[in-house]
């Protein structure tokens, strides 16, 4: 086991793949001689060469356009959006083409095409450096939607995203980047697109969220376990699919659901999960299903008492969890 | 309306000019090309105008919800398959107007009037999509969406596969006048152009978006004049004329698998309106287009064959006759077929 961080996970997953298999190549905006704004594919050039490691002009429609037609052609390219706030000029190729394209060619065509993409905020960002994007993207049928929040999740789950036939939406919360660390195993591995984790088990509240807010879970739950809560955190990994059955057999378990995300709380990923609980564990509730997200403003601001005011903390999902416990 | 192209450089620089060709007085043909290959057109040409009109009568009964005719369009995209089919290694990308290059690739007319119908057994998409919108692979056809000029980035990076997977392949790709105001088609063309990829671009410019005349979206007359700003070789071509589309584009497809990409921009004629939801008389003065319907390729070109003795008036009457029957019997056929199964709604979402 080697203790590193999620860049150097997506690194490491990043490099074993494209060993492994020719056909993998990485596109995108300054990818190449810098190593990507966020050094995602640092000294790959020297490693693969320009045509793997490919500097591509600033132009987010054709990235993935392109990326997508080197897919049909069985190619399997790894774009890069060099910030998430950057993706939305090329939403038709992903949301318009790339996940119809196995549907509207009634199976001919396959998609084997991963996009990696830095998201989210805390990081002094502003409107503009700080987007949580997966609302959008998880909507879309055709499309997967992975959230890895660990090292070990990084790697195991990148690694599958690249092998994996259908479009994959590959989400990097860039605060993770180098804040968390982790033990990743020295020998080869892949995590399965799909299940969630439990990753503290617990019988009060379940706490569903993904991404850098599921660490802050993670610290809210530790607190709370000194006053006697047990909370049961839930680390979603993908996000399409959801993993329904570890999100029921937690409610059923402890009655009492709390989601946090980033994310605007309206028509987010926690408005489907509330969806999912209220549908399918109706007589399991013991408490109104909570959800503690970002508010409903465009992302977080730049200055730090507004963005504070945006992110959901390890207090805030304290306090939340004491409340449902109390109720 | 025919401008003079000039001919395409190629590493091998010995071809003729494009300009000596599409020449009406003499009968002397293009490189690669047979007699035998032109009665061919012919007999396409008829056929695919035969279905054309088929479909539009069929939308007005109401069994065919929606159409894009090609009508006026048959010369360029016959002439410009044509040497995609003699180049034997050309991968397509065409766009909703491409009927006839779609049924000349090998489809039946049951096959298309099952996709224009939205019947079980349609070739592009099982139903899901407009007609004849999907992928074609056993015929190397690609055409995922209705997004005009999305496909264009999708053929750049097809080829960019190709050539990273060392194939020999030219990539072609059609789109309208419409689609060149679109940024993606700036894009695609500049990628194309830094990684000296082999496509071809292919603009079937009818002068219309819509309803939109071409100096509605450009102040250029030409869109050929715009590969000069990404440094490739761009021409304007006689998209009436089958002979000269097909030169230009097996120029142009040597030129992108030796140098790169190269443009061909083809000038047609809209005969319909936009589709068969379109009303084209609040917009298009009716003197002009009938002017223009003088030049229709599918009356000019088999007479011209006729003329220069290529073809004879027997074979066109009986490439008429036979077009009938056949649009008959796709009819009657895919009228009888049933649609998708419901059931099958959900299937093919992930692979
Ligand atoms: C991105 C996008 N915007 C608008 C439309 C609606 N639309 C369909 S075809 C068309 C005009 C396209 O004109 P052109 O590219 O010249 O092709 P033509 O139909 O003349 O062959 C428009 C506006 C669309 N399909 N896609
Ligand atoms: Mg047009």
């Amino acid at each position: 086991m080697a203790e590193m961080t999620v860049i150097e996970a997506v690194r490491s997953a990043l490099h074993e793949e494209m060993e492994r298999d020719e056909r993998v190549f990485v596109m995108g905006e300054d990818v190449g001689q810098r190593g990507g704004v966020f050094l995602a594919t640092q000294g790959f050039i020297e490693d693969f060469g320009p045509q793997r490691v490919m500097d591509t002009p600033l132009a987010e429609a054709s990235i993935m356009g392109i990326a997508l037609g080197a897919a049909f052609r069985g190619m399997r390219p790894i774009p890069e959006v060099q910030f998430s706030d950057f993706v939305w000029p090329s939403v038709n190729q992903l949301i318009g083409e790339a996940a119809r394209s196995h549907y509207g060619t009634n199976g001919a065509l396959k998609v084997p095409m991963t996009v990696r993409i830095p998201y989210g905020g805390g990081i002094r960002g502003g409107l503009f450096h700080s987007q949580n994007v997966e609302a959008l993207f998880f909507h879309t049928p055709g499309l997967l939607v992975v959230t890895p929040s660990t090292p070990y999740e990084a790697k195991g789950l990148l690694k599958s995203a690249i092998r994996d036939d259908n479009p994959v939406i590959f989400l990097e919360h860039k605060k993770t980047y180098r804040l968390v660390r982790g033990e990743v195993p020295d020998e080869e591995y892949t995590l399965p697109i799909g299940p969630a984790d439990v990753k503290r088990a617990g019988s009060d509240v379940t706490v569903v969220s993904y991404g850098l807010s599921m660490h802050y879970c993670l610290a809210a739950a530790a607190t709370v376990a000194d006053d006697g809560i047990s909370a049961e955190v839930v680390d979603l990994r993908t996000l399409k699919p959801l993993d329904s059955e570890t999100i029921l057999e937690s409610v059923q378990k402890t009655g009492k659901l709390l989601i946090v995300h980033e994310d605007n709380i309206s028509g987010g990923i926690g408005a489907e999960v509330a969806a999912l609980a209220a549908d399918e564990a109706f007589e399991y509730l013991d408490a109104p299903i909570a959800r503690l997200c970002g508010p409903d403003v465009p992302t977080m601001p730049f200055a730090q008492s507004l963005e504070d005011a945006y992110m959901p903390s390890p207090e805030s999902i304290a306090a939340e969890i004491r409340r449902l416990a109390a109720y | 309306m025919t401008q003079a192209p000039s001919s395409l450089p190629t590493e091998t620089d010995a071809e003729p000019s494009i300009a000596t060709v599409g020449d009406k007085a003499g009968p002397a043909l293009p490189a690669g090309l047979t007699a035998d290959d032109l009665v061919e057109v012919c007999r396409q040409m008829i056929l695919v105008r035969a279905m054309d009109e088929r479909i539009w009568m069929m939308n007005r009964q109401g069994k065919v919800p929606i159409a894009a005719s090609c009508q006026g369009h048959e010369a360029a995209q016959l002439g410009s398959l044509l040497a995609a089919q003699k180049d034997g290694d050309c991968f397509l990308f065409p766009y909703y107007r491409d009927l006839a290059l779609k049924m000349a690739v090998g489809l039946t007319p049951r096959q298309v009037m099952l996709s224009f119908m939205g019947k079980d057994g349609e070739p592009y998409s099982g139903a899901r999509q407009f007609p004849l919108q999907g992928a074609d692979l056993p015929r190397n056809i690609i055409q995922i969406s209705n997004v005009v000029a999305a496909g264009l980035t999708q053929s750049v990076g097809y080829a960019l596969g190709c050539k990273m997977l060392g194939d020999d392949t030219v990539t072609l790709c059609y789109f309208g006048d419409g689609a060149t105001s679109q940024g993606e088609t700036h894009e695609a063309m500049n990628f194309a152009a830094i990684h000296k990829l082999p496509v071809v671009f292919v603009c079937e410019n009818n002068k219309f978006a819509i309803s939109t005349p071409q100096e509605s979206q450009m102040v250029v007359s030409d869109v050929a004049a715009r590969a000069e700003g990404y440094g490739f070789p761009g021409f304007v071509i006689d998209g009436l004329d089958v002979i000269a589309c097909y030169e230009a584009t097996r120029q142009a497809i040597e030129h992108a698998r030796n140098v790169g990409p190269a443009l061909i921009e083809m000038k047609v004629e809209r005969f319909m309106p936009h589709t068969t939801d379109d009303d084209d008389r609040r917009y298009r003065d009716r003197d002009a287009l009938d002017e223009a319907r003088q030049y229709d390729p599918v009356t000019l070109f088999p007479a011209q064959m006729v003329d220069q003795g290529i073809a004879t008036p027997a074979q066109i009457d009986e490439f008429r006759t036979d077009a009938q029957s056949q649009v008959n019997d796709a009819t009657d056929f895919a009228d009888a077929a049933q649609p998708p199964d419901a059931s099958t709604i959900y299937d093919h979402l992930y692979v």
